[in-house]
């Protein structure tokens, strides 16, 4: 990862930082995500091996977990649409070599916006709340993203620091809002009131929690495949990444297509923080991210930085974490064995991009 | 309650919570000087904590635990090493790998070996000594003397590091490594080598400090227990400029903000106290804003150099 912001000097260092990550024919992108995951799962069963355990058991109950019932795949649908959003974010930023590891942060900021806000739809039309609420988030979302941003672009602050910081700020402000002006009214827990009936995303198949954002979030996969590859934006966005000095020279403004980037991209996680918030919690409360803006770093990634495949990486850490509670009910294994898995994951595909630059 | 006492038991409390920050970012700061960012400190932590308790839970020895801790971080910081200087791969993605793993493998042994509960565990732990010369003394005694002896070690690596750092024909290696690779490479220094060893080096500090969590300050062990101090220490260096005293600095500010944090949590103040524990990483924000001249990283930071 290429930490110099925009110094003309350092030309060889600004080129295929992004082309590392994304590949260069979607064949053995693919076939190499593949094999990560296979890898990861298989020294996974390996350290469960080592652990005590039975691997067998466990894979059989991470299996179950995700996917033995109509109930547990909507489950699966459902952690996967913060993961898919936050992934797209996350991997939008990357393309523009903007490494933001900030969509925790922002994730947080936009479910706060909304449930700030939430609570004070009461009598309003369902079409008018939900989309406000969720709009609301994302517009917070992207502030947070932007100002990441605004710091790189200005006074050349890496982002990596700066949204690493900002999260912790978003982490604070959220402890300090459940706690203080945005308590529930009745006082007892440190958490939100329920944002109002009409601004909640419409559960579509009861008993299951299946709610519009999943297709939402598939939506928001296609709209940003469009505007990545078919606009102007996306075309900038595309070069600044692949090499920031040539982009200049073409007459491409880096700056404000660096800031724009964040501001998508935060925008996506604010979006997702809001979508959680109003199709599944109803409320805020401290921990509320639970690291799905780490997580969907990974799910960038493995998806290779490009929007259909980040849809499917989602949907498979979305399995995984749902999988991970029957993990802990029927193998009596932490459940936090998942992300010694994610990890692996995240290894191999690293491992991944350093083979295919040695190669080619 | 008495002034003085309260100042006392507030600087005792600082400095507590200062020394396993300052130890990590004493170790990030050679990492970073020598050009690699160590993302992976929090988990680095958390493997530090956990083996210092199983370490001194078996053995009985708070030293022994610490051993077991520290190696316990050197093992992640390997993996790191092997990975992002060894190949090449990307630092910040590596690093981030690394917290997970921590994060799973922690709590994946713990549950195994400890159970569920594990909450009522009697393990070993350092126990405070008195500074000789310092003990009577009035307020500063009682202030410095009766920490742990992990803590004085802390303290006295500040001067340890920068003696090496900024005195040491090592030390030059590593800042010439940090600043400007190709040149360190063509004046027959290894590279590699050097940035193998700082990270190492991050990863024994880590442990140590995570150790000193578990052994030395709470006492057991919890999921997730380092909660975002490996990015404080992260912030630490940064506010710190990449100097081993400014990075004490940092570490006292930030561990007396968390001091008084608590205080006003006990007491109920009318400034929440969201906003210290906020303070580290606003600080640190503007810092790089506001002294973007001056706080200038290590050029070559979070590049890989290929021959």
């Amino acid at each position: 990862m290429d930490l110099s912001i925009q110094n003309p000097k350092s030309k060889t260092q600004n080129q295929s930082t992004v082309r590392r990550w994304t590949g260069r024919r979607w064949r053995s992108s693919v076939l190499s995500s593949v094999i990560a995951v296979v890898s990861a799962f298989g020294i996974g069963a390996l350290i469960i091996r080592a652990a005590g355990y039975d691997a067998g058991v466990a894979l059989g109950a991470l299996l179950d977990g995700a996917g033995g019932s109509w109930y547990s795949l909507s489950e699966t649908l459902l952690r996967s649409c913060p993961l898919l959003l936050t992934g797209l974010a996350v991997a939008f930023a990357f393309r523009c070599g903007a490494w933001n590891i900030g969509a925790e942060g922002q994730f947080l900021v936009g479910a706060l916006a909304a449930a700030w806000a939430g609570p004070h739809c009461d009598g309003w039309p369902g079409y008018v709340a939900t989309p406000f609420l969720l709009l609301l988030g994302a517009c917070c979302g992207s502030i947070w993203g932007g100002i990441a941003g605004l710091l790189r672009v200005r006074r050349r602050v890496q982002e990596v620091i700066s949204t690493i910081m900002l999260n912790f700020v978003a982490i604070q402000l959220v402890s300090y809002a459940v706690h203080g002006p945005l308590m529930e009214s009745t006082g007892q827990f440190p958490q939100t009131s329920p944002i109002a009936e009409a601004a909640r995303l419409t559960r579509w198949f009861p008993p299951t929690r299946l709610h519009a954002g999943v297709f939402l979030a598939a939506l928001c996969a296609g709209l940003l495949h469009v505007l990545l590859f078919r606009t102007v934006f996306g075309y900038a966005v595309r070069a600044v990444g692949l090499n920031a000095t040539a982009a200049r020279s073409a007459g491409i403004d880096v700056p404000m297509t660096v800031l724009g980037a964040m501001c998508v991209s935060g925008g996506l996680a604010g979006l997702a923080g809001a979508v959680e918030l109003s199709g599944i919690t109803y409320r805020l409360y401290e921990d509320f991210a639970g690291g799905y803006g780490y997580t969907a770093i990974a799910v960038a990634l493995l998806g290779r930085l490009h929007p259909a495949g980040v849809v499917f990486s989602a949907l498979l850490f979305g399995a995984l974490e749902t999988g991970a509670s029957g993990l802990q009910r029927t193998a009596g294994i932490s459940s936090v064995l998942v992300y010694v898995i994610q990890a692996l994951i995240l290894l191999f595909v690293v491992g991944a991009s350093v083979y295919e630059r040695r190669t080619r | 309650m008495d002034f003085w006492l309260l100042f006392i038991s507030l600087i005792r409390a600082g400095l507590k919570m200062a020394v396993p920050l300052l130890m990590t970012a004493l170790g990030e700061l050679f990492a970073e000087r020598a050009g690699v960012i160590n993302i992976g400190l929090e988990g680095m932590m958390l493997a530090g904590a956990f083996g210092g308790m199983a370490g001194s839970y078996f053995t009985g020895s708070p030293w022994i635990g610490l051993l077991v801790g520290v190696g316990a971080g050197l093992l992640f910081a390997a993996l790191f090493s092997v990975m992002s200087v060894g190949l090449g791969a990307d630092q910040v993605v590596t690093g981030a790998a690394i917290n997970l793993m921590a994060l799973g493998l922690t709590g994946v042994l713990y549950r195994r070996i400890f159970g569920v509960t594990g909450a009522a565990l009697s393990v070993q732990t350092f126990a405070p000594v008195g500074l000789p010369g310092f003990q009577d003394i009035p307020v500063l005694g009682e202030i410095v003397s009766g920490h742990t002896a992990l803590l004085y070690i802390g303290f006295a690596l500040v001067p340890v590091a920068t003696w090496v750092l900024f005195s040491t024909s090592l030390g030059l290696t590593i800042r010439s490594v940090g600043e400007y690779p190709r040149a360190a490479d063509t004046a027959g220094l290894a590279v590699s080598r050097v940035r193998h060893a700082c990270v190492l080096a991050s990863g024994v500090l880590a442990g140590a400090a995570g150790s000193y969590l578990s052994l030395a300050h709470s006492n057991t062990f919890v999921e997730g227990m380092s909660a975002g101090r490996g990015f404080i220490a992260l912030a630490i260096v940064i506010f710190g400029r990449w100097r081993p005293a400014g990075a004490m600095w940092a570490a006292l500010l930030f561990g007396l903000a968390n001091a008084v944090q608590f205080q006003f949590q006990a007491i109920g103040s009318a400034i929440p106290y969201q906003f210290f524990l906020m303070l580290p990483y606003v600080l640190t924000l503007l810092v790089l804003v506001l002294f973007a001249g001056r706080a200038r990283p290590p050029a070559a930071l979070a590049r890989a150099y290929e021959r």
